[in-house]
């Protein structure tokens, strides 16, 4: 049984699947943070190649343009919160190496064995002239479950995200009742109710 | 090259990334390390999700409606993330895993 993929199509998976696993490497090896979100863009840019050279357009460009969002995000984190943002002095913060690197090439190991020793079924059916029209009729259709969950699941995120990140809510100025007649501000003259 | 060896190959750069990112979160001290560490991990299942689509089951939506839940599961795990981590700071000063061990249990 033949790909339909292209001798040049299974080269770029090939290179790109190196970037991947080496930018992977690269930000558990840098000494900055800031360069570690970058490996780490690097390695999800990577990731969207390949889904783009399985046909996966839709998915692949989602994954570039969240990755490249969010890694700014992180970005800005890794400078608000961590030491050494720049990389400007050596930087080790790693407990259990030893034991983590167990873990790791443990589990690669026993996912390389699988994967090597599986025998695969063979390929059930074409792909789809358009991909993103059999994802988006999924959603829409026999898979709407699926989105109504992860709706649900996001909007739960969005609410839990607000309620753990702001400082002080309104049960902090007016009491757990909410019936203080005066916030209780650590500096007065703050907006009322 | 036979398909199945590219399937074979496109899946053990997605166990290398799994297994890359399981060190990761399971070594680094700083939270948004840990956070990059369980990125890597989903950055696998992507990568698995779609080489399942392409070379097994192209016919069905099953496998990309995996990728596009890998997706959401990262922006919830990262929106999450940086929420609790502003929070223990705010609270303790806390930006490193083993300053809050007595969060153990």
């Amino acid at each position: 049984m033949l790909t339909e993929l292209s001798g040049g199509a299974i080269a770029a998976v090939a290179v790109l699947g190196v970037l991947a696993a080496a930018g992977g490497i690269a930000v558990f090896v840098v000494d900055s943070m800031a360069r570690a979100t970058f490996a780490l863009l690097a390695s999800f840019l990577a990731v969207a190649g390949m889904l783009l050279v399985l046909d996966l357009t839709y998915l692949a460009v989602i994954t570039a343009l969240m990755m490249t969002m969010e890694m700014a995000v992180m970005a800005v984190f890794m400078i608000m919160f961590m030491m050494n943002p720049a990389g400007l002095m050596p930087m080790t913060m790693v407990h259990n190496t030893r034991g983590s690197a167990a873990v790791g090439v443990g589990a690669f190991a026993v996912l390389v064995v699988g994967i090597w020793t599986v025998d695969w079924p063979t390929r059930d059916g074409e792909p789809p002239a358009d991909p993103t029209r059999q994802l988006g009729e999924a959603i829409m259709g026999s898979h709407m479950l699926v989105m109504l969950v992860v709706g649900i699941g996001l909007f739960a995120t969005i609410l839990a995200g607000t309620v753990l990140a702001t400082a002080r809510g309104r049960y902090d100025r007016f009491g757990a009742d909410l019936k203080a007649s005066r916030p209780d501000d650590p500096v007065p003259g703050g907006l009322p109710r | 090259m036979s398909a199945e060896l590219v399937l074979q190959i496109v899946l053990t750069v997605a166990a290398g990334l799994i297994g890359v990112g399981l060190f990761g979160a399971l070594s680094q001290q700083s939270i948004v390390m840990v956070m990059m560490g369980l990125e890597l991990v989903l950055g696998g299942v992507l990568v698995a999700g779609g080489a399942a689509w392409f070379f097994l089951a192209p016919e069905l939506p099953d496998a990309q409606m995996l990728v596009v839940l890998a997706l959401v599961v990262m922006a919830v795990e990262m929106a999450m993330g940086f929420a609790v981590t502003i929070a223990i700071y705010r609270t303790r000063q806390v930006d490193m895993v083993d300053m809050a061990t007595d969060l153990r249990g």
